[in-house]
């Protein structure tokens, strides 16, 4: 059923190009691409290749800012940092999501009440959510002083071991309604006939689970991994209004450590090297996990294991 | 007659974004107290001059820092720039992005106690002027809670350790402080430099000779300031308490806390969160002494003033509006008057006659603390360069969680210097 059906039916033959769009229709598209995404990314490489204080000119320095940043320990502690979070909030965010949005999947309506309930998060700003989850944390004023509760009176975000965990917390309280969205979609597309012949051959729910929803959930999960790494890889908001831009080291992630290098120190150079950095490092995750998954041949997900 | 008015108003919106044209001045400024002190001046002048416009703007505090930098280099910033003086007046100086402002200024330089007004002169040139109360950082007491816990206002650093067990046992948090916004801990740091190692200490450092921060009364400063923390003069919490809510403030009137140490600023704060506290049961008192120590107990620290520069890309009609508010509008009569009644020092000659409380209110014990003060030192994130300020709260916080030693703390600021 394709145009090869088309032409050999004899009927008149369709004009050139009218199959495939032309490339042109491509332009707005990608000049808003160019302008907004590659030039800005241009502009911070030349940067980082300069010393800059946002006030006089800048002056080129080569590789000099490359070196201080890759020799200098805290850029590599930044690192280290982003990648814990980035990898607690996979393990945390993915199973909850999953798990919510197999079960707000259903028709049921008082699933459709508690999935407007979950989804609440989604719809709150992140300097909201920093700044109410700073007024709830305070441990003099906060929900433990208030509510006597003693084990939730903690100095959640000054403690450096405590600030991580409260930080991966926060951003799985924003972003599971939205992966959350992502499975419920996913869920609902699984044809409702691969479970009546799972249900004649008597398998149970849990069976169901993971061999027909987990296995058809596969490219879901890809693309609300690749958001979620993605995202908490250049996570910066919530952090910056929690500790309000002098983070301890404790939780000074790189794109906190570019921000502050960058806007607080006025090393617009440094911080550019650090731009950089974050930039290659979320495309190279991206592609690796696109390219192991098999997502970019874009296969039926119906068919085939 | 319509279209005169139509292309009055664009050239008005036109003249209001930015100083590329028209006469209408623009303005920068903080939001929270300052706004108190310019508003109302602005709108003054505004009333009495319908032909020299001010386009008045305010912003938060670190908002405002961003903004401001990346607006003069940009070239569009306002006519009338504020600054903190210091490292940021000398970084636009040298750019050549802010105007030379020497013979419009010279009439109104003897109106300003000197040290202040020479913060804003480099080179031997003015390029700002005051424009801001005299902020001195002070040590704030709740007068019912020291006397129920026994305990009497310290006056030297041997008194204030002394006083630590006592409340403690009495139940309450000695001295609050506000760690998440790190600043304030920059407050305690300054002061126990200037006692320990003296006001010369620091002018090394501001001069950028090498290995300044290694003088033995810096790390000796640190050594007590450890010292503190690990008597739990701060309690185990103080990092999740901020200042930008006045959670500080509130833990000393509230009584959870005995004592503060803060700027003079604070204490609008506790005038309007907590009136009653304020009239019968807050003290305050400059930071205690140190025996030994190379700096003279009266020395203070703290905002001297807040500056106002013009913007040397502003029109020569801006730059006439914005002298004649810079000379005319800032520090007459009503502009002083409002200031002291709101409870604080204008950094000028002769106030001290006008303070009606006397020397037993806020405002004049402050302003005899400036008068006698052989040193008022400015804040250390304002007078040392961008770069330097940054790394300096970095290092604090780790110096106050005790994740680095003072010696670890001197060696990471000398790398610092000449950055």
């Amino acid at each position: 059923m394709s145009s090869s059906t088309i032409k050999s039916g004899g009927v008149r033959k369709r004009p050139t190009g009218v199959g495939a769009p032309s490339g042109w229709y491509m332009a707005p598209a990608l000049g808003i691409f160019a302008l907004f995404a590659l030039v800005p990314l241009v502009v911070a490489l030349w940067l980082s290749f300069t010393t800059w204080d946002a006030i006089s000119s800048p002056v080129f320095v080569g590789g000099a800012n490359w070196a201080t940043v890759l020799a200098d320990r805290g850029t590599w502690h930044a690192l280290g940092l982003t990648l814990e979070v980035v990898a607690l909030s996979w393990l945390v965010q993915t199973p909850i999501s999953l798990l919510l949005g197999v079960f707000v999947a259903g028709t049921q309506k008082y699933r459709a009440l508690l999935a407007a309930i979950y989804f609440l998060p989604l719809i709150l700003s992140s300097a909201a959510i920093g700044l109410a989850f700073k007024a709830i944390l305070d441990p003099n004023f906060g929900l433990g002083a208030s509510v006597g509760v003693s084990w939730l009176k903690q100095n959640w975000l000054g403690s450096p071991s405590l600030i991580l965990p409260v930080v991966v917390f926060i951003i799985a309280w924003q972003f599971v309604p939205l992966h959350t969205l992502l499975y419920q979609g996913g869920v609902r597309q699984i044809p409702a006939s691969l479970y009546e012949a799972a249900q004649i051959d008597g398998a149970s729910r849990v069976q169901q689970f993971f061999s027909i929803t987990l296995p058809q959930l596969r490219y879901t999960l890809i693309t609300s991994s690749t958001l979620m790494i993605t995202g908490s890889l250049t996570y910066f908001d919530v952090v910056f209004v929690l500790t309000g831009g002098v983070p301890s080291s404790a939780i000074n992630i790189l794109p906190i450590d570019m921000y502050v290098t960058g806007f607080s120190a006025a090393q617009f150079g440094t911080a550019s090297v650090l731009a950089i950095i974050l930039a290659v490092i979320g495309l190279a995750i991206s592609l690796v996990l696109t390219k192991f998954s098999g997502f970019n041949r874009m296969s039926s997900q119906q068919e085939g294991a | 007659m319509t279209t005169v008015a139509i292309v009055g108003a664009l050239s008005g919106c036109s003249a209001g974004g930015s100083s590329a044209g028209g006469s209408t001045a623009t303005l920068w400024a903080l939001t929270g107290d300052q706004t108190g002190v310019v508003e109302p001046a602005v709108t003054a002048w505004n009333k009495a001059n319908p032909k020299e416009q001010i386009n008045a703007q305010y912003f938060a505090n670190d908002a405002y820092k961003t903004k401001i930098r990346t607006s003069v280099g940009a070239g569009s910033a306002p006519t009338i720039i504020y600054s903190w003086a210091g490292g940021t007046l000398d970084s636009y100086v040298k750019a050549g992005k802010v105007a030379d402002l020497t013979s419009e200024t010279a009439s109104i330089k003897s109106k300003y106690n000197s040290s202040v007004f020479d913060l804003g002169v480099v080179d031997g040139k003015t390029y700002a002027v005051p424009m801001d109360p005299s902020y001195p950082v002070l040590l704030y007491f709740n007068k019912s809670v020291l006397a129920k816990a026994g305990v009497s206002a310290p006056t030297t650093w041997d008194e204030l350790l002394a006083a630590i067990p006592k409340l403690k046992s009495a139940g309450v948090l000695p001295f609050a402080l506000a760690g998440g916004s790190k600043w304030p801990e920059l407050m305690w740091e300054e002061y126990l430099v200037d006692r320990v190692a003296g006001p010369d200490a620091i002018k090394a450092i501001a001069a950028g000779k090498k290995n300044a921060w290694s003088d033995p009364g810096i790390i000796k400063a640190n050594t007590m300031l450890q010292q503190l923390v690990s008597a739990g003069a701060f309690g185990s919490d103080y990092n999740s308490v901020v200042a930008d809510s006045n959670a500080d403030a509130a833990l000393l009137y509230t009584g959870k806390a005995a004592m503060l140490l803060q700027g003079a600023w604070a204490y609008s704060t506790f005038q309007t969160s907590a009136a009653d506290f304020t009239k019968s049961s807050l003290g305050y008192s400059n930071f205690p002494s140190v025996s030994g120590g190379k700096g003279d107990p009266a020395n203070i620290v703290g905002n001297v003033s807040g500056y106002f520069s013009v913007s040397a890309n502003a029109s020569a009609a801006q730059k006439k509006t914005a002298i004649a508010y810079l000379t005319q509008g800032t520090f007459n009569d009503a502009y002083t008057k409002r200031l002291l009644d709101g409870g604080q020092v204008p950094p000028i000659k002769g106030v001290s006659s006008q303070i009606s409380g006397g020397s037993d209110s806020f405002v004049g014990k402050t302003a005899s603390l400036i008068d006698s003060a052989p040193n008022f030192q400015m804040s250390w994130d304002q007078a040392l360069p961008s770069a330097e300020a940054t790394a300096l709260l970095t290092n604090l916080d780790q110096l106050f969680t005790k994740s680095i030693t003072p010696t670890q703390f001197s060696d990471a600021m000398n790398k610092t210097i000449g950055q």
